[in-house]
């Protein structure tokens, strides 16, 4: 596939690109895989979190981030009860609806409510729906070759939709065309940490979050373009207080969210879509592309509340972040009905409190559309910082 | 022989001696906390207790601690507590009943809980995992998960001579042997593999048995009710596994079962309609539930419960003793892979269900603590009314939170589903 799927940006001065990406993260349409199926492409979907989109992308496939959208449940809702989180509902919304096609879907046991996606997914869909088990036990010395084989197997299944053979060059040029992703959006978070006065949270997230729907060449090109251009405005350092947001792992704040937080603060560090930056370094692209997969899962994966390793608590992984970033202060939110992020905020705030780290706790859910309640609280948490 | 409970002591024994070994089982780990002794913390899918009675290692369930204070209706107490604490009313309240449990030194209406020397939890439930962080923080003890991959795909299981059976096995094993290492180093003992294999064979004795009783409940009338009789059962499964009077308990169990079989000995008086039950049950007023259904005349006589909540020790898989390792990881591969699929691919289970034991209706119990088992009923059930005519209820409520259990609304839905059966089979009985 050599089609540009996404090309509203191109040639457009800064702001304009800036808002082409913004429009585009908020439609619920997914208008660039309908693009990239209409010239014939194939498409995989994956549920958060940690999917190694390499697998799929050598194969030909668009590996795209089934991360919901903003959009009422109607159909999806017949399919479950309650008390469950938005983004389990809203993602099979959006493929129920025919907003966007899929040619195969893959989830992981990341939680108890996504473990049941691909049965669910499998009794509604005639394409292939898979769990692929990525270890749990990330501590014991087989999980390495236990994830490597794994992955050979999630490999065979892609195989079998692209009907194509997948050689090992073609995952090491995969691997290539997102380490340089990786490269891009390690420097557009280098610049939210070093000079926040130059991208706004929404741009930031922005400029991440499209990664997941268009081919990551692309994104690779855009971003090239971006960044330095984002380095070169002449914007001024306000008297802001420096933010740590954590808890966007999975199911994501409406963009408007991340507006109304930008408005009030310089959001330098946060898991916002980790999982499409989740390998925090480059995977080698020399041996067995599979087993450099799977290694790099084990020691260079950046840790959220689904991911249980014993070299990782994650209190103190966000302590990390925090001093990392220069933070001032932490907002710790969890995704309505969303057990692990809503458990793990008792670890944080106690291990925050021991160091004195100012925190405000929220929760929030991706098709919310109010935000005058919490632009108020979050205003008063950060006034009482400033003038403390 | 007669048939009278009162006079007959085959009758009744298996709940006579469940509830029996049940009391003497907080009473040996009230000693142990008394005296402070080591400890695992455990769960119900994929327990390990083989490994840990090699080690004779007491065994803590704290989701069976944290059941019996629903049952003893002190649940909400424990809640609310833990909810003090910063666990947000969303969080299972398996969890948050023990982290009060924690909280107050492991005073528990059963006894006393020792602190956890070891917690040895499967991936069978993700919140085992972020459950046992909690103790990690609390207690700074080693925490040791035991991943056991699950099937990909719906019809998707392996099995051995396949090459991906072969990957998850030797995964498994690997974990093993790095637990047994844990062990000794907790235990300051050495490994013995002997030991392993006598508690191999109690272990097969009693998965052999679980599997029977199991089975025995095709019976008209069904033999004992898989939401009542059935959870005492599953309680002596899970804490006695691996051990002589677990071994024991199952065999008089099936002996109890098939005499009751042999002479129409059902659980009910007048059984009029046999259910199956799907999700956990709703502890916080169990009785009471139960007879929404027995008044009418319905009975269960079996439920995924029984067999994700014992493991999948119901599969009656056994070890090879001849290669005890090697065949512990094979079989917790497949009984805890098969607990997962009684959750994730439940409409499997109960489609076959239907014909094997008869049954006129199916009862959904999603809870709001458990979105493991609870996420994927409704999708279940639209494929599986889709497919088979089978009448079904849903009814959401609770395990453990008394806030989100309705009574009158429950008994409003079974009252319906009830005269819904009845008038189906006037019908029936009509075009007959």
């Amino acid at each position: 596939m050599k089609e540009v799927v996404f090309s509203e940006w191109q040639g457009r001065p800064l702001d304009e690109v800036l808002l082409a990406c913004r429009d585009l993260v908020e439609s619920p349409d997914y208008p660039t895989v309908a693009r990239w199926r209409a010239a014939g492409g194939k498409v995989a979907g994956h549920f958060q979190v940690y999917f190694p989109e390499e697998i799929v992308h050598a194969a030909g496939l668009l590996p795209v981030k089934m991360r919901g959208a903003p959009v009422e449940p109607t159909r999806a809702d017949a399919h479950f009860g309650s008390y469950l989180c938005s983004i389990i509902k809203t993602s099979l919304e959006i493929a129920l609806s025919g907003q966007v096609e899929l040619d195969l879907f893959v989830s992981h046991p990341i939680c108890d409510a996504a473990r049941n996606l691909a049965a669910i997914w499998g009794r509604n869909f005639s394409h292939p729906c898979q769990i692929l088990y990525l270890p749990q036990n990330p501590n014991s010395a087989g999980s390495v070759d236990y994830l490597r084989a794994e992955y050979a197997r999630l490999l065979e299944v892609v195989e079998e939709v692209a009907g194509r053979r997948v050689s090992s060059d073609d995952l090491r040029a995969s691997i290539a065309v997102f380490n340089e992703n990786r490269s891009l959006l390690r420097e557009l978070y280098r610049i939210k940490r070093e000079t926040p006065w130059l991208v706004s949270a929404e741009d930031g997230y922005a400029l991440t979050s499209i990664g997941g729907m268009i081919p990551r060449e692309e994104h690779n090109d855009l971003l090239r373009a971006v960044l330095p251009q984002l380095r070169a405005r002449q914007a001024k350092a306000q008297d802001r207080i420096r933010v740590v947001f954590e808890g966007a792992f999975c199911e994501q704040p409406p963009l408007d969210l991340v507006r109304v937080l930008g408005r009030t603060c310089y959001v330098v560090d946060d898991d916002f879509l980790i999982g499409l930056r989740w390998l925090t370094s480059d995977v080698p692209v020399d041996g067995d592309p599979l087993r450099a997969l799977a290694d790099s899962y084990i020691e260079r994966s950046s840790y959220s509340p689904v991911q249980h390793d014993l070299r990782k608590p994650k209190e103190k992984m966000l302590l990390e972040r925090a001093r990392g970033a220069g933070a001032d202060a932490v907002i710790i939110g969890a995704a309505k009905m969303c057990e692990p992020g809503l458990e793990e905020q008792v670890a944080y705030t106690r291990a925050l409190d021991e160091e004195g780290i100012p925190y405000f706790v929220t929760e929030f859910e991706e098709n919310m559309t109010s935000f005058d309640h919490l632009e108020l609280q979050v205003e008063t948490f950060l006034e009482n910082l400033l003038f403390a | 022989m007669d048939q009278h409970p009162e006079s007959n002591p085959i009758l009744g024994r298996g709940n006579n001696d469940g509830a029996r070994l049940f009391r003497a089982w907080f009473s040996e780990l009230s000693d142990v906390a008394a005296n402070g002794s080591p400890a695992a913390y455990v769960f119900v899918m994929g327990s390990t207790n083989e490994i840990l009675k090699a080690f004779d290692l007491p065994v803590v369930f704290p989701e069976i601690n944290s059941l019996q204070t629903a049952v003893r209706r002190v649940a909400y107490e424990h809640l609310n507590e833990a909810e003090d604490y910063g666990y947000s009313p969303d969080v299972c309240g398996y969890v948050k009943a023990d982290v009060a449990t924690q909280l107050r030194g492991g005073q528990h209406p059963m006894g006393r809980i020792p602190k956890p020397s070891l917690a040895v939890l499967t991936n069978a439930c993700n919140t085992y995992i972020k459950w046992a962080e909690i103790w990690e923080r609390m207690h700074k003890m080693p925490v040791f998960t035991l991943d056991v991959p699950g099937t990909r795909e719906a019809d998707g299981q392996t099995w051995p001579g396949n090459r991906h059976f072969a990957n998850d096995r030797k995964y498994v094993e690997v974990q093993l042997r790095e637990l047994i290492q844990l062990c000794e180093e907790v235990t300051g003992r050495k490994f013995d593999i002997d030991k392993l294999r006598q508690v191999l064979g109690w272990a097969n004795d009693m998965s052999e048995g679980w599997r029977r009783v199991l089975e025995l409940n095709k019976a008209r009338p069904s033999l004992f009710n898989a939401l009542t009789d059935g959870t005492i059962y599953l309680g002596v499964a899970n804490g006695f596994r691996g051990t002589e009077a677990g071994s024991r308990y199952f065999k008089e169990l099936v002996e109890e079962m098939e005499y009751r079989a042999a002479h129409g000995i059902g659980s009910l008086t007048d059984e009029k309609y046999r259910l199956s039950f799907v999700g956990v049950p709703c502890y916080p007023i169990f009785r009471r539930f139960n007879e929404l259904f027995t008044d009418w005349g319905g009975t269960f006589v079996n439920s995924t419960y029984l067999w994700f909540a014992s493991g999948g020790t119901n599969r009656g898989f056994q070890y090879d003793l001849a290669r005890p390792i090697e065949s512990l990881a094979e079989g917790l591969l497949v009984s805890v892979r098969d607990a997962m699929d009684s959750m994730f691919h439940q409409d499997r289970v109960l489609e076959a269900m239907i014909d094997e034991f008869e049954l006129d209706g199916i009862v959904y119990h999603p809870i709001k603590s458990c979105r493991t088992v609870s996420t994927g009923l409704a999708d279940g059930r639209r494929y599986l009314a889709e497919k088979r005519d089978i009448p079904s209820v849903f009814i959401e409520s609770d395990m453990m939170d008394r806030r989100v259990v309705s009574e009158a609304q429950m008994k409003n839905r079974v009252d319906a589903f009830f005269e819904g059966l009845a008038s189906r089979r006037q019908q029936q009985a009509r075009s007959a």
